[in-house]
């Protein structure tokens, strides 16, 4: 476990540069703060402050430095308060809150897990689509020459698109003929998981070598036959490297395919946040997106090298 | 005959004889007059017409594929993108699809027409300044962190799992936040395409570093050749085929990241300002026009890095 000291130090170093950022991002609302409260600060007027590096403040006003780990509304939270706000939006709520998992036997619609939830089923129903439809779509293109031809280069100039800018369009056009729900979400969210599987099938497909595929035929074996024998157990290794990228591409959709409408999900959290200057709470969202997507590219990683072991290839 | 006889044979005969039926088709629901008139007229001809066309259409590329002349790689394509608009066009018109749902592309060149100065503000404000500067600085940044990186071991092993999971990150998600710290202006979104673009690039370029054997580094040491030569005559070139598959990844990033950060606070114009104040009018062709845009901007970029590659890295196995 070398791997371990070197990893454990730089997130050290990061959380400590986190905490010495704090302090001059939040100057002005910790000067602010001392001021209501009292005290003298260096340029007395706050016109003045508005004007002058965050730095200089800080050098100005050593005094005052000690909120800035826990002033009012920070623009940086110091990494405490947002792991105080994780489990206040997650364990917290969900026991001691009125309308918590204890109290009222339902999720709460204010806790983090519920929102976490909806991104997450948003997530597999558009993976489990753009992962059938890219698998369908690669085996097509390997089969007809023509599908090759003509749909592989629309295929890479769509991904070329923004297609994250659609979202809202997708969303509102979806909901004007009447889906709504999970639906919209999921278009999104499998647009962006269809292309790497596609790529990364079309490839392994291919993969058997000449021999293989001689072989195949002296056995006079037919097209289905070599797809299913030789073609598909060759391309799973190619499957699962572009299942990972395409799962957590899948999150990033049904993230962003959640900012139109505000009807829960991680991405309204995060919208609603930076609506009403909640910065610990767009942090808190920030981190369960980011534990999600560790997890899932895990648990992608977990079945890999259990089927690759299945299969005699290398785990 | 043989089978190459036959095939070209099927070639022309299954159009005919499909244009043949469908015409036969058409003919004998008019003279007998067997089917509703007002659903056959709605509904079953346009989809036999479309559908009928798309298979015409389809066949041509089928041919033109398998007939090896040396433009088809460029046709088939194009004639594929073109049945598609066509299609689009025909279908959007004879089932007289509203236009708040799906614009015919006829109506989005128009508007795409007409508001050519407009767009090219936009285009300005989010490609030219948000996306691209982010772009070069955080491709920048993270090519000289990965110098640094491949330069000390113990910064490798302890970056590197920290940058893959990064990479893996929904880091549009720091949208909000960058746009709170560095206002509505592009700043921001040049800030958020920086981390957007910062870690799949790291990762790709410190993989690229490592990408020598030992026989070519040996080879350097005998050569008495000092870390910066090694680097600049084996591993730099070396690395090119990785750096470029970042810079590519990346010029997508990169747009999908400014346009998203200006859902979260823009000035009055930008291309994804312009996307989310067009829906909140219904003017779906101006939306749509805004996604060309997009799309042009997004090709051309990721057409120059290809384009490059292709220059830089004649050596490599993919590229002869």
């Amino acid at each position: 476990m070398s791997r371990v000291p070197p990893v454990l130090a730089m997130v050290l170093a990061l959380i400590a540069f986190w905490y010495v950022a704090a302090v001059p991002m939040n100057i002005k609302e910790v000067l602010t703060a001392a001021e209501r409260a009292g005290a003298e600060i260096d340029p007395p007027a706050a016109a003045e402050r508005r004007d002058m590096s965050n730095w200089a403040l800080v050098l100005r006003n050593t005094a005052y430095l000690g909120g800035s780990w826990s002033v009012d509304r920070p623009r940086l939270p110091a990494p405490h308060t947002v792991v105080a706000e994780l489990y206040d939006s997650t364990i917290d709520e969900e026991i001691n809150g009125r309308r918590g998992l204890v109290r009222s036997g339902s999720l709460s619609n204010r806790s983090l897990i519920y929102h976490g939830l909806v991104t997450l089923n948003a997530t597999f129903l558009g993976f489990l689509i753009g992962t059938g439809l890219g698998v369908l779509l690669a085996i097509g293109i390997v089969h007809s020459r023509v599908m090759d031809m003509s749909i592989m280069p629309w295929a890479i100039v769509s991904q070329t698109i923004p297609i994250v800018a659609l979202a809202p369009m997708i969303i509102v056009v979806l909901y004007s003929i009447g889906v709504q729900g999970l639906l919209p979400k999921a278009v999104i969210s499998a647009y962006l998981s269809f292309f790497p599987v596609v790529v990364g099938m079309v490839k392994g497909l291919r993969s058997p070598d000449h021999m293989q595929l001689d072989l195949m035929r002296t056995y006079n074996a037919p097209t289905s036959a070599v797809l299913w024998k030789l073609r598909l157990p060759a391309s799973v290794p190619y499957l699962f490297a572009s299942l990972k990228i395409a799962i957590a591409a899948s999150l990033v959709g049904a993230i962003v395919g959640e900012l139109p409408v505000q009807k829960g999900g991680l991405g309204a959290r995060m919208l609603a946040g930076s609506y009403y200057g909640q910065t610990a709470q767009i942090w808190a969202a920030l981190f369960v997106a980011a534990a999600l997507a560790a997890v899932l590219v895990w648990a992608i990683g977990a079945v890999e090298r259990r089927t690759l072991g299945k299969m005699g290839m290398q785990a | 005959m043989s089978e190459a006889d036959r095939q070209r044979r099927a070639n022309w005969l299954v159009p005919i004889a499909g244009t043949a039926v469908v015409v036969a088709l058409f003919a004998g629901v008019h003279l007998t007059g067997s089917v509703d008139h007002g659903r056959w007229d709605q509904i079953y001809a346009p989809a036999i017409m479309l559908t009928w066309s798309w298979l015409l259409a389809w066949k041509l590329n089928a041919s033109l594929a398998s007939s090896g002349w040396w433009a088809s790689r460029y046709l088939v394509p194009l004639i594929f993108g073109a049945t598609l608009i066509c299609l689009w066009e025909a279908a959007v018109r004879l089932y007289s699809v509203p236009q708040v749902i799906l614009p015919p592309p006829s109506h989005i060149a128009q508007s795409f027409a007409a508001n050519l100065g407009l767009l090219w503000g936009d285009f300005v404000q989010t490609i030219l300044k948000g996306a691209l500067s982010g772009y070069l600085i955080g491709c920048g940044a993270a090519f000289l962190t990965a110098l640094l990186v491949d330069r000390y071991d113990y910064l490798r092993r302890g970056l590197l799992p920290l940058g893959n999971f990064m990479a893996a990150l929904p880091i549009v998600g720091t949208a909000p936040i960058l746009v709170m710290w560095f206002g509505f202006g592009w700043q921001s979104k040049a800030a958020v395409v920086v981390l957007m673009v910062y870690f799949p690039m790291l990762v790709n370029t410190v993989a690229g570093l490592q990408d020598t054997t030992n026989m070519q580094r040996d080879l350097m040491r005998t050569y008495a050749a000092s870390w910066s030569q090694t680097l600049v005559k084996l591993r730099l070139p070396a690395a090119m085929p990785f750096i470029f598959n970042g810079l590519k990844i990346c010029a997508t990033l990169a747009m999908i990241g400014a346009i998203v950060a200006e859902f979260f606070g823009s000035p009055t114009l930008g291309l994804g300002f312009r996307i989310s104040t067009s829906i909140g009018q219904l003017d779906l062709g101006m939306v749509w026009s805004a996604i060309v845009v997009s799309a042009i901007a997004g090709s051309l970029s990721y057409g120059a890095v290809a384009l490059t590659e292709k220059r830089v890295t004649f050596w490599h196995a993919s590229q002869r």
